[in-house]
C-alpha cells in the first residue's frame, strides 16, 4: 500500500472564518472531495479526489474556497521531474496505459506567441472599424480558377458548394458522448445565432438538433458510428476524420459505460457496447482510397455540399494536403499537435505531431507552388486561443479556424484534464444526467455567442489596424507578421521576417 | 405581475437560493456575519431528491388563502406581492396550515414569514434569481395563477 | 343605491365589506358593532395577555379602514331585531337602519352552565372578547390562583395567556382529555404533557359542581380554593335575530354556499352561522377564523350582486402552546397513517382515495399541503401519496400537476 501512495497534486485550503457549512460544495461535486463533519460541525475534503476543477471554488458562496498545488515535494531533480516520478508510480502499479484528457500540457514552443502583427502608422492609413465597413465573412470552399463562358459568351456562373462564415471561426468536432447532450445544444445555438457551424464529431446527430442542420459538420471517421443517409442529408458540409491532433495515428475509445440511451442511439450501437474507432480507415490505404470516399459523400450529398478532410499536423504534412488538394476535398482542416481530446493516450498526446503553425505554413506555401490552392480551403486548429490567433493564423494562410478548447472554456470548461473520468462537474465532458444538467444551453450558448462576438470585434480591431477592411485580403498575406525570438529555420519554415526586417 | 419561476430541468439542488435568500432577509452586510454557525431560515426551499429538484417560494397567489386565514391580520397584499407586517404576526401558524405550496415558515423569531420577492430588504431584486448558478430560477412575467 | 347593513364587527364583518367593495363601490354600507372597538383579531386576546401583541396591533385592520371602504361604523349599539318586511333593522336606540340587503355577523357568545353558587363568586370571567381579557387582565396578579373550567381551545388559550402573570391555574373539564373536540386521547395527551410540563395543572373527568365564593366543589369530592375563575364551557351561536325574523336555524343560523339564509335579503356569515362542511358532507358550526373571512367575502359579493361560493369549508385548527403546535383538520375516519414520539405525533386519514383529515403536533412544516389535499379532494392516486405520508411535499404530485401548480414550468 504505502509503496503506492501518490501524495494529492492539490489542496484545498478553506478559509474557516469564512465557511458557514453551507455545504453547496459539497453537493456540486462529482468527485467526492467535501463532506461535513458533524461532529466537529465543520466542512472537511479528502483532498486525494480533487481534480481542480474549481466547481466548488466558483459557487462557494462565501468565497472560502481556493485550491493550491500541493507544495509536498520530491527532492528537486531536472531530468526526473516529479509528473514523470508520479507517471511511473501509477504505470508500475496498474501496468496499463496512461491516458490524458485535452490538450499537451507541456512547455512546447507555441509559435503563435513568437508572431506579432503589423500595424499601419504615417504611410499607410488605418480604419476604424467603428466608422468603416469590416469584412469578416469568409467562405469556405473550391474557387474556380479559370474563366468560362457558354456558346453565346455569357459567363458560366456555376459554383462548387461553400460554406459561408460571418466570422472566420468554426466550432470543432467534438462527438456527443464525448461532450453531454447540453454541451451540444449549446454550440448548436450558438452557431445558428452567429452564422458559423459547429462539427458533431464522431458521435453522430442527435434527432433534436437536426434543425441546426444549416450550420451542422457532421462527421464520417473510421468507426462511422452514426453515419446515415437522413445524417448526411441534415449537414451543411461532411468532414472525413483521418486524424486528430491530439492523438494522431491512433483512433478513438469510447468507454462501453458511455454508450447508453441516446448516446447509443446516436451512434447506432448497442448500449453498453465500447465504441472503437480503429486507427485507420480501413477502406483507405491511399489518395486514391480518400478519393473514393469523398466522392461517395459527394454522391451520398449529391454534390450540394462541401467535403471537408481532417488529418492532424505530422511530418510531412505539405506532401499529405497536396495529395488531399487532388481528392475533390473541398476544404482541408489540419489538427495541431495541442489540439484538445476527451481523453487520449498521454505519451501520443504529448509527444507526436507538430505544432499547428508549421504545418499551416508549410501546407500554403506547398498548395500554392504546386497551383492548387484555391483548390482547397484551409482551416486550421489544435490550440487557437484568441482572436490574435486567428489572425495570425489567417495571415499564414488558413482561410477559416476551429476551435474547440476555447468554445468548451466558454461553456464553463476550467481544464482540469479529467474528461475521460466522465465526472464532468461543468456538465461538459459527462453523460451522468445530474451533471449533464449543470450546463443550460441558455447560458451555454450565450457564452459562446459572446465569445465569438467579442473576437469578431478584436479582429476587426487587429485588421483596422493593419489597414486591411477585409478577412479575404489578409488571408496569406505574412508580410503582416514578424517573428520574435525564432531562428533562420523557424522564420524559412513560417515565411516571415524577423521583428525588424 | 413578476413571479419567481422555478424550471426543475435545470435546479441543481445546490441550495445557494436558500443561502442567498436567508442572507438577503439577514439585514447583515456579509454573508459570513449573517449565517454563520447557525441554523438558516430561508423564505424559499428545495424540493425533490437527487434526480429531480427545483425551488418553491411563494407565488403570491391571485386570491391568497394566507392573507384570509391570518387571525392576526398581518398577511397582505400589496401591489400584487403577498407580505406580512411581523410585528403583527403572533406565531400561529395558521398561514402554514393553510398555504397549499408550503411557502410560509416561522423565521428565526418564532413569527412567520414567507417571499417578499426582496423588495422589501436592501437586495431590491429576488437574491435567489440573482445568485442561481443555472438559471433555475427566474423572475418574470407570465399571466396570473389561480389558487 | 344599495344600502348594506352589517350586524357584527369582527373579521366575517371585515370579509363583507371588501366583499361588497370588490363589487359595489358606492353603496352605503352601515356596520353595527356591540362592541366599542375597532375590529380586531379575537383569537389574539391570550396573545394580547402573553405579551406577543398590543391593543394597537391587534387591530385586523388599520386604523383608517372604515374610512377608506367607505362605512359608518355604530359602535356599542345592539340590533334588536330584523324586519324584513320592512327592510329594517331596529337597534337597541330606537332607531331603525333601511337596507337592500343584510349581513347578520353576530358571532358567538360564552356559554355559562347554571352551576350552584356561581352567583357567590366575586371574580367570574368568560374569556370571549377583548374586554373580557382586559377585565380578566386587571383582576388577576402574580399572587393569583386561576380556575379555568373548560379545556378547550378557549380555556387553554386563556391558560397559555396569563401564564406569565398568576401564580397557578388548573384547569378542569368533564372530559377525559385536553382540546376533547379537536385531539383524540393520545394526541391530547402529548399537549396535556407538554402544558404540565409549563406549570399548568390539570383534573380531568372532573368538573365544578358548586362554588362557594373562593371554593370550587368538584364532582369527585375534591375541593380547590381560587382567586379568580374563568368559565370557558363553551360557546353558542348568536342565532336570536334571525330566528325570531322566522329564518331558519339550528344549532346556528343556516346558510347555504353563497351565505344567503332562508330569508331573502338576509346573509349571515361567521361564527353564528351553520354551514356545509366539505368532510362531512353536512352542515355544521364552523367556528373558525378563516371561514368567517371566507363567509364574510361570499356574503359581501352577493350582497352587492355579485356571484361568490364559499363551498370549501372544512374544520381547521392551529394551535400553540409553549412553542408546541398541534394542527389538525377534517374528520378522523377511515384509514390511519401514524408517525409517532413522545413529542410528536403524525395522524393522516384516508377515506375512498382521498385525505380527510389529519392531526399533525410537531410536523407543521408545509402542512398546507395536506390542507389543500381535503379542500380539494384530491384524488390520493393520482399523486405519490407514499412519499407525502412522510414528507409534505408538492414533489409528491405528478410532474403535469407540479407544473400547473408552479405556474407552466418547473
Amino acid at each position: 500500500m504505502s509503496i503506492e501512495f501518490i501524495y494529492p497534486e492539490f489542496e484545498v485550503i478553506r478559509n474557516e472564518s469564512r465557511c458557514i457549512a453551507c455545504r453547496v460544495c459539497e453537493r456540486q461535486c462529482a468527485n467526492e472531495v467535501h463532506s461535513y463533519d458533524p461532529e466537529r460541525g465543520i466542512m472537511v475534503a479528502d483532498e486525494s479526489k480533487c481534480v481542480n476543477c474549481h466547481r466548488c471554488v466558483a459557487l462557494c458562496p462565501t468565497r472560502a474556497l481556493k485550491i493550491v498545488k500541493s507544495d509536498c515535494a520530491l527532492r528537486e531533480n531536472a531530468n526526473w521531474p516529479q509528473s514523470t516520478i508520479n507517471e511511473i508510480y501509477k504505470q508500475a502499479s496498474s501496468g496499463g496505459v496512461l491516458l490524458s484528457s485535452m490538450g499537451n500540457p507541456n512547455p512546447l514552443p507555441v509559435y503563435w506567441d513568437k508572431i506579432l502583427i503589423n500595424a499601419s502608422q504615417v504611410t499607410n492609413p488605418s480604419i476604424d472599424p467603428l466608422r468603416e465597413p469590416m469584412e469578416t465573412k469568409v467562405c469556405l470552399g473550391k474557387k474556380k480558377q479559370e474563366i468560362r463562358r457558354d456558346e453565346n459568351g455569357k459567363l458560366v456562373c456555376e459554383m462548387t458548394p461553400q460554406l459561408e462564415l460571418s466570422v472566420p471561426i468554426m466550432f470543432s468536432a467534438m462527438s456527443y458522448g464525448s461532450i453531454s447532450y447540453n454541451a451540444h445544444a449549446s454550440l448548436a445555438r450558438a452557431a445558428t445565432e452567429l452564422g458559423i457551424l459547429y462539427n458533431t464529431g464522431e458521435g453522430g446527430l442527435h434527432e433534436d438538433f437536426y434543425v441546426y442542420g444549416a450550420n451542422t459538420i457532421v462527421q464520417v471517421a473510421s468507426g462511422r458510428f452514426g453515419v446515415h443517409k437522413d445524417y448526411l442529408e441534415a449537414a451543411a458540409a461532411v468532414e472525413i476524420k483521418m486524424g486528430q491532433g491530439a492523438k494522431p495515428g491512433i483512433g478513438g475509445h469510447l468507454p462501453g459505460a458511455k454508450i447508453v440511451g441516446d448516446v447509443s442511439r446516436t451512434r447506432m450501437i448497442p448500449e453498453g457496447t465500447d465504441a472503437i474507432s480503429p486507427a485507420p480507415h480501413h477502406d483507405i490505404y491511399s489518395i486514391e482510397d480518400l478519393r473514393q470516399l469523398v466522392y461517395s459523400l459527394k454522391e451520398a450529398t449529391e454534390y450540394k455540399k462541401p467535403v471537408i478532410v481532417k488529418v492532424a499536423a505530422v511530418h510531412n504534412i505539405a506532401a499529405i494536403a497536396s495529395g488531399i488538394a487532388r481528392s475533390g476535398a473541398d476544404i482541408i482542416s489540419i489538427d495541431g499537435f495541442r489540439g484538445g481530446t476527451g481523453a487520449a493516450p498521454t505519451r501520443i498526446r504529448n509527444n507526436v505531431g507538430i505544432p499547428i503553425e508549421l504545418a499551416l505554413a508549410s501546407v500554403d506555401q506547398r498548395l500554392r507552388e504546386e497551383g492548387i490552392r484555391d483548390n482547397v480551403s484551409l482551416v486550421v486548429g489544435g490550440s487557437i486561443r484568441s482572436s490574435a490567433d486567428v489572425v495570425k493564423a489567417v495571415a499564414l494562410g488558413a482561410d477559416a479556424c476551429y476551435i474547440g478548447t476555447a468554445a468548451l472554456i466558454a461553456l464553463g470548461c476550467h481544464l482540469c484534464r479529467t474528461c475521460h473520468s466522465g465526472k464532468c462537474n461543468w456538465g461538459i465532458a459527462t453523460q451522468r444526467p445530474d451533471l449533464v444538467k449543470r450546463l443550460n444551453p441558455d447560458i451555454g450558448s450565450k457564452r459562446l455567442i459572446n465569445l465569438v462576438r467579442a473576437w469578431q470585434h478584436e479582429i476587426k480591431e487587429l485588421m483596422g489596424g493593419m489597414g486591411i477592411n477585409s478577412i479575404e485580403a489578409l488571408r496569406g498575406n505574412r508580410l503582416m507578421l514578424r517573428g520574435v525570438g525564432l531562428n533562420e529555420k523557424e522564420l524559412q519554415i513560417l515565411g516571415i521576417s524577423h521583428a525588424g526586417e | 405581475m413578476k413571479r419567481i419561476y422555478v424550471n426543475e430541468e435545470w435546479c441543481l439542488g445546490c441550495r445557494l437560493c436558500e443561502y442567498n435568500c436567508a442572507f438577503a432577509n439577514s439585514g447583515k452586510r456579509d454573508m459570513v456575519t449573517a449565517l454563520k454557525g447557525k441554523p438558516i431560515f430561508p423564505r424559499i426551499h428545495i424540493e425533490g431528491d437527487d434526480k429531480i429538484s427545483y425551488a418553491v417560494s411563494c407565488r403570491h397567489c391571485t386570491d391568497p388563502i394566507c392573507v384570509k386565514s391570518c387571525i392576526a391580520g398581518a398577511i397582505y397584499k400589496s401591489d400584487g406581492v403577498v407580505q406580512i407586517r411581523k410585528n403583527k404576526c403572533v406565531g400561529c401558524f395558521t398561514c402554514v396550515l393553510v398555504c397549499p405550496y408550503g411557502a410560509l415558515s416561522p423565521s428565526e423569531s418564532g413569527v412567520m414569514q414567507k417571499c417578499e420577492l426582496c423588495l422589501t430588504n436592501s437586495v431590491g431584486e429576488p437574491a435567489c434569481v440573482k445568485g442561481c448558478p443555472n438559471r433555475a430560477i427566474v423572475y418574470e412575467e407570465r399571466g396570473a395563477l389561480n389558487e | 343605491m344599495n344600502n348594506y347593513v352589517i350586524i357584527g364587527n369582527g373579521v366575517a364583518a371585515v370579509g363583507c365589506i371588501e366583499g361588497i367593495r370588490s363589487v359595489d363601490k358606492e353603496g352605503k354600507i352601515t356596520v353595527v358593532s356591540e362592541e366599542k372597538h375597532h375590529v380586531y383579531g379575537r383569537p389574539l386576546i391570550s396573545y394580547y395577555l402573553e405579551g406577543k401583541t398590543d391593543l394597537e396591533r391587534m387591530n385586523y385592520r388599520p386604523l383608517g379602514f372604515y374610512e377608506e371602504m367607505g362605512c359608518e361604523v355604530l359602535y356599542g349599539r345592539k340590533a334588536i331585531k330584523i324586519d324584513n318586511e320592512s327592510k329594517n333593522v331596529v337597534l337597541d336606540d330606537g332607531a331603525n337602519l333601511p337596507y337592500t340587503s343584510v349581513c347578520v355577523a353576530t358571532g358567538s357568545s360564552p356559554f355559562v352552565p347554571p352551576v350552584e353558587g356561581l352567583e357567590t363568586v366575586e371574580q367570574k370571567y368568560t374569556f370571549m372578547t377583548l374586554d373580557d381579557a382586559l377585565a380578566l387582565q386587571k383582576a388577576v396578579n402574580s399572587d393569583s390562583r386561576v380556575l379555568i373550567v373548560g379545556a378547550g381551545l378557549i380555556g387553554l388559550k386563556c391558560a397559555e395567556g396569563i401564564h406569565g402573570i398568576v401564580k397557578s391555574i388548573t384547569v378542569c373539564d368533564l372530559a377525559d382529555r385536553v382540546l376533547s373536540s379537536i385531539l383524540d386521547s393520545e394526541a391530547a395527551a402529548i399537549i396535556q404533557r407538554h402544558l404540565e410540563e409549563n406549570g399548568i395543572s390539570f383534573m380531568l373527568s372532573d368538573t365544578a359542581v358548586r362554588f362557594d365564593k373562593n371554593t370550587a366543589y368538584m364532582k369527585s369530592g375534591r375541593v380547590t380554593e381560587f382567586d379568580a375563575l374563568v368559565m370557558a364551557v363553551g360557546v353558542r351561536p348568536n342565532t336570536s335575530l334571525v330566528k325570531d325574523a322566522g329564518g331558519e336555524v339550528n344549532r346556528g343560523i343556516l346558510v347555504n354556499d353563497r351565505m344567503e339564509t332562508s330569508l331573502p335579503g338576509v346573509y349571515s356569515a361567521g361564527d353564528c352561522t351553520e354551514g356545509n362542511d366539505i368532510t362531512i358532507g353536512g352542515r355544521r358550526v364552523l367556528a373558525l377564523l378563516p371561514n368567517a373571512y371566507m363567509q364574510g367575502h361570499a356574503a359581501g359579493v352577493n350582497m352587492a350582486g355579485g356571484g361568490e361560493v364559499f363551498d370549501k369549508a372544512m374544520p381547521m385548527n392551529s394551535i400553540g402552546f409553549f412553542g408546541l403546535h398541534a394542527m389538525t383538520a377534517g374528520t378522523y375516519d377511515g384509514e390511519m397513517y401514524e408517525e409517532k414520539t413522545d413529542t410528536s405525533l403524525k395522524r393522516l386519514y384516508t377515506k375512498d382515495d382521498r385525505l380527510i383529515g389529519f392531526i399533525l403536533i410537531g410536523h407543521h412544516e408545509r402542512a398546507g399541503i395536506y390542507t389543500s389535499l381535503i379542500r380539494e379532494k384530491t384524488p390520493l392516486s393520482s399523486l405519490n401519496f407514499e412519499l407525502l405520508k412522510k414528507t409534505a411535499t408538492t414533489y409528491a404530485f405528478s410532474p403535469k400537476i407540479r407544473r400547473k401548480k408552479f405556474g407552466s414550468v418547473v
